[in-house]
């Protein structure tokens, strides 16, 4: 890639935090905007701090929040919130001295801000479009939907970033996802995300960061391009990234951490120059016709299991991963997943908790009842799309259709806190993985969007929600 | 950190492709603060059955594969979550390398931070480990090396930066405190981020 030449929207925010270029012998040093921290992978990189006597170098360009092992059940305002389970209670209280003796502020459980750290960053508008952002989470990609180059890390890097506020990283290749056309009625940007990840595999983006393109990417909204970018991870890719136009400008405008005045103009105006330039190279392209994809629901035990919610499974034809995805999960080739009964039904995680997926689910659930026999838990994403969603009434819906409407948080996607299911228990989710035991061990999941997930609620068996659109 | 030149070892093969971190050690016992500890939580739901009893069957539970410090897996090793926490688990059951077909980017970051060595090898090399269960291996950092029990030898290519704290004992975090004045200079070149961050 010559510097002169047209740049791709990464090329160019990597080439600006850029502290020290890469050479022969040493990764390049990249400097990082926003850290994001939460309760399970930082309190290993805090004590190497305290081992070494360092201090966090930019606590000003850190926030924390709890998420990932903190309780979802209802509780009563201005009531102490109980922990159950000691060590979930431990790994919290450790965040809370961590931020109080390193100066960090925190959004913690309990407060008006505390959220899924994947969705409280976009909805504070600490999440920009140009800014490189990192966590120790594989889905800190979710944050690329704004143009911004996000990437999870693991703890030695949350160290290392809490120390210097910077990364050596050796530079990722480029991979262009070229969505055409546009989605039709009733399939979602996640049936679009699980299509392309069905289509590359779960290694397919190894190595890259990707750059989702074309007409149906620039039509989806801010919160569809989140769920697009959230999935990033999950074909291997390093990063995913759209490019900020009008929709992202719109969205970030007036949030508690937006720039204001002439500082918004002067934002906006360096952010129009952030789109990838014509005729930039990118490492590879991949080509999706949107028009002609549908729902999706997945059938294994990894993210690349995916098929058309009318298709059949495969036959493993002698693929040792596959046989013994399809064992697990109880299922035969050639079956149609379409009205196979399910025990729970999970809307939420950071990939389809914010307000527009509790919409959508609300759509179906409105005038219908949770079938028998189903549980039901829709986890709103943060404390914000909790009041939204109240606000108008949402709640009601799930409520009246019998689902359980809880605290936000992680919750039952990765199962930390409580929230799990019981072994052999199927379930439909809309969150972003459905490895063995991710849920709860023995537990088997359908990965799904919001619509196919409520569906799913409300007849008791996998079902296509377009018919229940109409 | 502690240097790593070269080490010879027994094997143990479980080469199936795409396994997740969630394999590696599940979710549930991500609790912990510390950095030890986590070995006995090492691909936890395979190991064990529901009543916590080792499954005869899963290779790391065979009576020869006591001693073995070196895993050979299949493609795409630790994809999925980020936890640093399945590096330590594999250390701290005692591994110091897995060779692979091929690793998830953040593993392969993670492992080399902590000094277990990801080792990429072609089709070939592994077939041949594989159709040698259990045997030796010597893997040789500093000449990026791996030699069979058989004497076969194959190259690996390794982060050329990582090769080189781990065979120093240096850790990167040493290296960029070093950076200080640069960073600094990059600050001040840059100057705050436009609408600041927490209030």
């Amino acid at each position: 890639m010559s510097e002169a030449g047209p740049r791709t929207l990464f090329d160019k925010v990597w080439a600006s935090h850029v502290v020290v270029p890469a050479t022969a012998h040493t990764p390049a040093v990249l400097y990082v905007d926003l850290h994001l921290v939460h309760e399970v992978t930082s309190p290993q990189a805090f004590a190497l701090l305290r081992e070494r006597g360092l201090r966090v170098r930019r606590p000003d360009r850190t926030v924390a929040t709890m998420d990932h092992s903190t309780p979802t059940a209802p509780r009563r305002p201005g009531v102490p919130i109980p922990i159950p389970d000691a060590e979930a209670a431990a790994q919290v209280s450790a965040l809370e001295a961590n931020c109080r003796d390193f100066g960090i502020p925190l959004h913690a459980l309990g407060s008006e801000r505390q959220g899924i750290v994947h969705v409280i960053g976009p909805e504070l508008g600490l999440t920009r479009p140009g800014m490189t952002i990192v966590c120790g989470d594989s889905h800190t990609s979710t944050h690329g939907a704004f143009g911004a180059l996000a990437f999870g890390i693991g703890t030695s890097e949350v160290g290392h970033v809490l120390a210097t506020q910077c990364l050596l990283q050796s530079r990722p290749r480029t991979l262009a996802v070229e969505m055409d056309g546009r989605l039709p009625p009733g399939v979602t940007a996640k049936d679009l995300i699980l299509a392309l990840i069905a289509r590359i595999g779960i290694g397919g983006a190894n190595g890259h960061v990707i750059e989702y393109r074309g007409p149906a990417i620039r039509a989806l909204s801010m919160e569809e391009r989140m769920t697009v970018c959230n999935m990033s991870i999950e074909a291997g890719a390093r990063a995913g990234m759209i490019a900020p136009d009008d929709t992202t400008f719109e969205w970030v405008c007036g949030r508690p951490h937006a720039p204001k005045g002439a500082e918004w103009e002067a934002a906006v105006r360096s952010w129009r120059t952030l789109p990838t330039d014509d005729g930039a190279p990118f490492d590879r392209t991949v080509r999706v016709d949107a028009s002609a994809l549908e729902p999706m629901i997945t059938y294994g035990t990894n993210p690349g299991m995916g098929i058309p919610i009318r298709g059949t499974v495969p036959d493993p034809a002698g693929n040792a991963t596959l046989q013994r995805a399809l064992a697990y999960m109880g299922l035969q080739p050639g079956e149609q997943l379409l009205g196979r009964p399910v025990d729970v039904v999970f809307i939420g995680s950071c990939t389809n908790s914010r307000l527009s997926d509790l919409r959508q689910a609300a759509s179906v659930f409105a005038g219908r009842k949770v079938a028998p026999g189903v549980r039901v838990l829709v986890v709103p994403g943060s404390q914000q799309v909790k009041r939204e969603a109240e606000a108008e009434g949402l709640d009601r819906i799930f409520r009246d259709a019998g689902a359980d409407w809880r605290e936000s948080g992680c919750s039952l996607c990765i199962a930390m806190n409580g929230d799990r299911l019981e072994a052999g228990q199927y379930a439909v989710s809309t969150s972003n993985r459905n490895f063995e035991g991710r849920q709860g061990a023995g537990g088997r999941t359908f990965l799904a969007s919001p619509l196919t997930a409520a569906a799913a609620a409300v007849t008791g068996r996998i079902a296509d929600a377009r018919e229940m659109l109409r | 950190m502690e240097r790593i030149t070269r080490f010879t070892s027994p094997t143990v093969a479980w080469p199936a492709d795409d396994v997740d971190t969630d394999q590696v050690i599940p979710a549930r016992f991500l609790k912990g603060t510390a950095r030890s500890g986590w070995g006995e939580h090492l691909f936890a739901d395979r190991r064990y059955d529901a009543d916590g009893r080792p499954r005869p069957e899963f290779p790391l539970n065979r009576p020869e594969a006591k001693g073995a410090r070196v895993l050979v897996a299949g493609r795409n090793f630790g994809c999925g979550s980020s936890r640093e926490h399945a590096v330590w688990a594999l250390q701290g059951y005692g591994f110091q390398a897995v060779i692979a077909l091929s690793f998830a980017d953040i593993f392969r970051g993670n492992a080399l931070k902590n000094g277990l060595l990801p080792v990429a090898v072609e089709e070939s090399t592994h077939a041949r480990l594989l159709s040698a269960p259990g045997s030796a291996v010597t893997v040789d950092l500093e000449a990026q090396k791996v030699t069979l029990a058989d004497g076969m030898g194959a190259s690996f290519v390794i982060d050329p930066f990582a090769r080189y704290c781990l065979l120093n004992g240096i850790d990167e975090l040493q290296f960029l405190l070093g950076q200080e004045e640069a960073v600094a200079a990059y600050e001040r070149r840059t100057g705050p981020l436009s609408g600041g961050i927490p209030s």
